[in-house]
């Protein structure tokens, strides 16, 4: 399989390590997760991070791949946050390091049901967010469609690093070609004139999805000004993030987001009439 | 408007899965109480379809409504899996995100409001491929949020079943009824056989397919709450008696250790069959 | 995908709006909407490219049976054969003409 001759990407470990190296580590449910707890900005904060595991239990996530193992372990330290912090005014951050690219895909995984295992990721990390704890996402490699959605996705604020090897999509280019009967080639045409479906950051941007682009120096390898930056960057969204603000509204503002607002306006319109 | 709303005198017999998006939530409705909010008539269709020369639908494929079931508020969605495989784009997914939304304000008014979702879905629209994602991101945080209130019912019967991010929404929901023809998987089988090759998982063996992902064996694992016949009159019951049963304790998609300690015990060393799975997936459960 | 209008002669009636059909492999559907004066305004968007003059000959082969109302009449075609082009629209004409008896 071509997936298998790709290199394991080392980004997400990179910058966990670089991000994480005054905080403590925590121990984790499975070896593919690291945990680490922390301040930043004088503020209590949990990082977690999928990571490659050549050794996974289950064959077919071996390569930094959301599977069962990943998703109810994401799930059990986010919600051992939640349960810890549920008498505290003051709940911790959650910082996703999304480096994902893909969902597991196999044979054990449907059977077993992975949809499952990743939908208790999705509703740990919502909890998390809609009882007070802000949860960021930094993208620092590929952010792919189920996997991000269970890593990621329910973030109050996006960013992620201007950079090409980080890429946002709910299917690889190649298979997205060969279930909609077009070559790349074309698909790179047509992403042109549909944002959306476009594999390039700006496209992504402009769908208003991400809070920002943040220029490194190297995303595979942050340099200490790197780690510096996104540091700040991090910190001024904990103060941005207010205590009601437990929502994904703001997502709705982006320039190629404009059907997203329309149909809500009018079916609130038709909601009371 | 006939096909759209009015005055339906509720009489549908039979089977469920030949029924249109619309007819679905009618059949399943109290009698008269279906109003259906953006109906075709709007003319909301998908802005990114025809710039890429493929034909809209005026309601992009989702039917919304408000309605009544044994005199309860709810709203209702279906996918309409005829039109793009069920897939999810941006009018569609904005219309099932911003329903539940006003779901969840009802219930924090104190009207409590429950919500039905009938999932005949591949998953996101490849064509409108992020903007499918991020709605699907935001119909599952929509999902957890009015869960507290009142059950989200999830419905998969068939003919397409319910995939890709779709999958993990219904995993998401309070009670989730199946039938015999409906299947539930995160991952197509021509994805799985294309990513991982054909002995890990050959998409032209139906047996295969459907002994891991149909109905059947969803409810035998555990995976889904209720299993019924391809009929019109069961699966309102069904749905009837899920609203009945009110929140559940602990929600599906909450229940994370005991799955975790099974999954990490379960031997991956030799490849899986139908009854393994069955077995891992209710050890140590009570009946 | 192609963009068809046609506007025909037609009798000014009381209808009401209507949808039939869906957009799937071999179907389409069909919407309804009354128009004031006596025109029938046909709008049509069909995955099927060079197909002009076969819908033009099923709109004639429909005026020949039946007398089209004052209306605009928006069409979404998924490959549909003649036969169901034609089956879906009376549908839509008989639907959107009988709920004047309901009213």
């Amino acid at each position: 399989m071509n997936a298998q001759m790709k290199p394991i990407s080392q980004r997400g470990s990179q910058w966990f390590d670089g991000l994480t190296a005054s905080m403590d580590s925590v121990n984790a449910a499975v070896p593919s997760l690291r945990i680490a707890d922390g301040e930043l900005a004088g503020r209590a904060c949990r990082v977690l991070l999928v990571k490659p595991d050549v050794e996974n239990h289950f064959p077919r996530a071996t390569r930094g791949e959301v599977g069962l193992l990943e998703g109810y372990g994401l799930a059990a330290a986010i919600d051992e946050a939640i349960k810890t912090d549920a008498d505290n005014p003051h709940k911790r951050a959650l910082i996703a390091i999304v480096d994902v690219p893909s969902q597991a895909y196999g044979r054990r995984e449907e059977a077993l049901g992975i949809h499952q295992a990743l939908a208790a990721a999705v509703s740990a990390y919502a909890r998390a967010r809609q009882a007070g704890h802000p949860v960021i996402a930094l993208l620092v490699g590929k952010a792919m469609s189920g996997a991000f959605l269970a890593h990621g996705y329910q973030a109050n604020r996006i960013f992620a690093l201007a950079d090409s090897g980080v890429q946002v999509h709910a299917m690889g280019k190649a298979a997205a070609a060969r279930v909609t009967l077009r070559t790349e080639e074309e698909l790179d045409k047509l992403a042109a004139d549909i944002p959306p479906m476009a594999y390039d950051l700006e496209s992504y941007a402009s769908l208003g999805l991400l809070e920002s682009l943040l220029e490194v120096e190297s995303a595979e390898s942050p340099s200490a000004s790197d780690l510096d930056k996104v540091r700040t960057v991090l910190a001024e969204a904990l103060n941005d993030i207010q205590p009601g603000d437990t929502g994904l509204e703001r997502r709705l503002n982006g320039t190629n987001r404009g059907a997203s607002r329309l149909v809500r306006e009018q079916l609130r319109a038709q909601w009371e009439a | 408007m006939s096909e759209l709303n009015a005055n339906f005198h509720g009489n549908y017999e039979g089977g469920f899965i030949d029924l249109s998006a619309r007819k679905r939530i009618e059949s399943l409705l109290d009698n008269g109480s279906m109003r259906e909010l953006l109906t075709p008539f709007d003319r909301l269709t998908s802005p990114w379809l025809e710039k890429q020369g493929i034909v809209p639908q005026f309601d992009d494929g989702v039917v919304i409504a408000r309605g009544k079931l044994d005199n309860k508020a709810v709203v209702v969605a279906a996918i309409e899996g005829g039109f793009q495989g069920g897939s999810l784009g941006e009018v569609g997914g904005a219309k099932i995100a911003g329903l539940l939304e006003l779901a969840i304000e009802e219930n924090r008014k104190g009207n409590p409001t429950a919500a039905v979702l009938m999932l005949e879905t591949g998953g996101v629209r490849l064509q409108e491929a992020n903007l499918g994602l991020a709605a699907i991101a935001e119909i599952q945080s929509a999902i957890v949020e009015l869960r507290q209130y009142q059950p989200v019912i999830a419905v998969v019967t068939g003919p397409v079943g319910c995939f890709g991010g779709m999958s993990i929404t219904a995993g998401l929901c309070s009670y989730l009824i199946i039938t015999r023809e409906g299947r539930l998987g995160l991952n197509g089988p021509q994805v799985i056989e294309q990513e991982a090759g054909v002995e890990e998982y050959d998409s032209r063996d139906r047996g295969l397919i459907w002994g891991l992902t149909g109905g059947t064996q969803r409810f035998a694992s555990g995976l889904v709450d209720a299993f019924v016949d391809d009929d019109v009159s069961a699966l309102s019951t069904s749905v009837r008696d899920c609203l009945g049963q009110g929140v559940p304790a602990l929600h599906r998609s909450d229940d994370i250790s005991a799955p975790l300690t099974r999954l990490q015990q379960f031997d991956t060393r030799e490849q899986i069959d139908a009854q393994r799975a069955r077995q891992a997936l209710t050890e140590g459960k009570t009946a | 995908m192609e963009t068809l209008q046609f506007t025909r002669p037609a009798q000014a009636a009381r209808i009401q709006p209507a949808l039939v059909g869906y957009v799937g492999s071999g179907d389409l559907e069909v919407m309804v909407e009354p128009l004031q004066g006596s025109q029938a305004e046909i709008h049509i968007q069909t995955s099927t490219p060079g197909s002009e003059i076969r819908w033009r000959q099923v709109i004639e082969q429909i005026e020949a049976r039946i007398a089209l109302p004052a209306m605009r009449m928006d069409i979404h075609d998924f490959a549909a054969t003649p036969g169901v082009i034609r089956l879906r629209i009376e549908q839509a004409i008989e639907l959107a003409s009988a709920m004047e008896a309901q009213a």
